[in-house]
């Protein structure tokens, strides 16, 4: 099977900064990759590569047979089969959870409203937050607003979805619930990347990792092979030391 | 004593007068608003996501329109066309100049509140598929009009005050009404103005009360800003 995304050698830079240099790997339909690596190695920029938030310098993106970076691509459309969830969730200040949530079907989508709101209580129950359709982002915790702009995200039934450190904003306490519905979709079968220190969910639900570091891809593989035997000792040293920092429990 | 009471009493005649041309200072007023509304969001539109060039042109007009003093731009709007044989009326003239004028100002409190809407709020907008002005539209504009009542209330007292300059191209505003009091009977000019003064305080009460409703009609929590000279309570 040919796999969903594909992504050939990347390349970014900002000013003098090569951020990116010649990021390669290709995702298959229902898997989740997750991406570890230290700060500033370009893990967020790659992830914008992707839907074109940024616009690569080099390389290619594929969307399946669409080629996501060429220069006439139908841009909106594409970014509409990406779903991208933030690390500080930028849900729409302005509108109720279900007003962001259904925003997308009826302006991009263009939806009927009726059929619009079903589907958005819909997602919002799939994330557990029915019961806060009505409530604004400002009265909403901040795993619940991550919650709902995974539900955003997810009404738009895309065909991937990439999280950028969806936790890294969020109390300790409050980063289990945002997990779980990660897992959840994981397990139904959704395609997605994942930015995160979370070891122990990187253990548990991804396909495999991606170690990155300084604007490349130091060493991919499924989580038991990077955790028992890295074949780059530098691999092993990081992923140590973020399983001391964040904890990896099995 | 009775000489005051007398002066009352044939201002109070002249009060139904006074109250009709106030409805032109009233309709000049909402023509104000509109023509500096309009002008005033697309030039900060241009300013904010315009690129450079139009970037420019939008910031020269925005100072080229609130450094020129009021009473010289009504006088370029009114006398400048009439030199090429275009005559416009006076009401038309004060739109235009204080019109324009009004939207350098309002452009500068959009493009304030524009640039305070978070950056995230567009990339979210961009990563589900809306194009850029879709975006501006649906996400940006109506936070940023929200977070402009403050300063756009502001504004709106001043352009309330400004109708009365249309006086200075002959409109048959509440101004003139007064001057033709005064020209009949000087002994007047207190009186006549302290009605005029006491007409403005009831339009900028009212103005005031109706920007309240406005505001809190559409207040999301976590959207205020704080208000000049105050800060603002935020309620649930
Ligand atoms: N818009 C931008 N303009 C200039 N430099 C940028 C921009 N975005 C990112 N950078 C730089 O690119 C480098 C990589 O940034 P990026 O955010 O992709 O790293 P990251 O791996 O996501 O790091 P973190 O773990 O801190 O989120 C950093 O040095 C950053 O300063
Ligand atoms: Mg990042």
């Amino acid at each position: 099977m040919d796999p969903l995304l594909r992504v050939e050698d990347i390349h970014k830079r900002y000013g003098t900064e090569e951020v990116l240099r010649g990021v390669s790997f290709q995702l298959d339909r229902g898997q989740t990759k997750v991406v570890i690596g230290p700060s500033g190695t370009g893990k967020s920029t790659l992830l914008r590569c992707i839907n074109r938030l940024t616009a690569p310098d080099r390389g290619q993106v594929w969307l399946e047979d669409v080629e996501v970076t060429a220069p006439r691509a139908k841009i909106n459309e594409i970014r509409s089969q990406i779903g991208f969830v933030f690390q500080d969730f930028n849900l729409f200040t302005h509108l109720t959870a279900l007003d962001n949530v259904r925003l997308g079907l009826v302006k991009v989508k263009r939806m009927g409203k009726r059929e619009a709101t079903t589907r958005a209580m819909e997602e919002l129950t799939r994330v557990g937050l029915k019961d806060k359709a009505g409530a604004y982002p400002a009265h909403l915790s901040g795993g619940q607003q991550q919650r709902v702009s995974i539900a955003r995200a997810l009404a738009m039934d895309p065909k991937l979805i990439l999280f950028d450190e969806p936790t890294s904003a969020l109390d300790p306490e409050l980063i289990g619930e945002v997990l779980n519905v990660m897992a959840q979709l994981a397990e139904d079968g959704m395609t997605m990347i994942v930015v995160t220190h979370e070891m122990g969910f990187a253990r548990s639900v991804a396909d495999e990792i991606v170690f990155m570091e300084h604007g490349v891809i130091v060493e991919q593989g499924p989580p038991e092979k990077l955790f028992r035997s890295p074949e780059v000792a530098r691999t092993g040293e990081f992923l140590r030391k973020i399983s001391e920092l964040y904890g990896a429990e099995e | 004593m009775e000489a005051v009471i007398a002066n009352v009493v044939e201002v109070t005649r002249h009060l139904p007068m006074l109250l009709r041309s106030s409805l032109i200072n009233i309709q000049l007023l909402l023509a104000l608003l509109v023509v500096g509304f309009l002008v005033g969001t697309v030039v900060a539109l241009l300013q904010v996501y315009g690129g450079r060039f139009v970037g420019v042109v939008a910031f020269v007009y925005e100072w080229v329109f609130r450094s020129i003093p009021a009473l010289v731009l009504l006088f370029l709007f009114y006398y400048g066309p009439a030199q090429f044989g275009l005559y416009i009326s006076s009401f038309l003239a004060a739109t235009l100049a204080l019109g324009f004028r009004s939207s350098a100002y309002q452009s500068q409190v959009f493009r304030g509140a524009i640039q305070s809407v978070p950056p995230g709020q567009m990339l979210a907008a961009r990563s589900l598929g809306m194009g850029r002005g879709r975006a501006v539209i649906s996400i940006v504009l109506p936070q940023a009009f929200r977070l402009a009542i403050p300063g756009w209330s502001n504004e709106f007292a001043s352009v309330v005050k400004d109708t009365t300059l249309a006086y200075a191209v002959g409109l048959n505003e509440i101004m003139r009404s007064a001057r033709i009091i005064v020209d009949r009977r000087y002994d007047l000019a207190m009186l006549a103005l302290l009605v005029v003064a006491l007409i403005f305080l009831v339009f900028t009460y009212a103005g005031n009360g109706l920007l309240g409703v406005v505001e809190r009609r559409v207040r999301v929590p976590g959207l205020t800003t704080a208000e000049p000279g105050g800060t603002r309570r935020e309620h649930g």
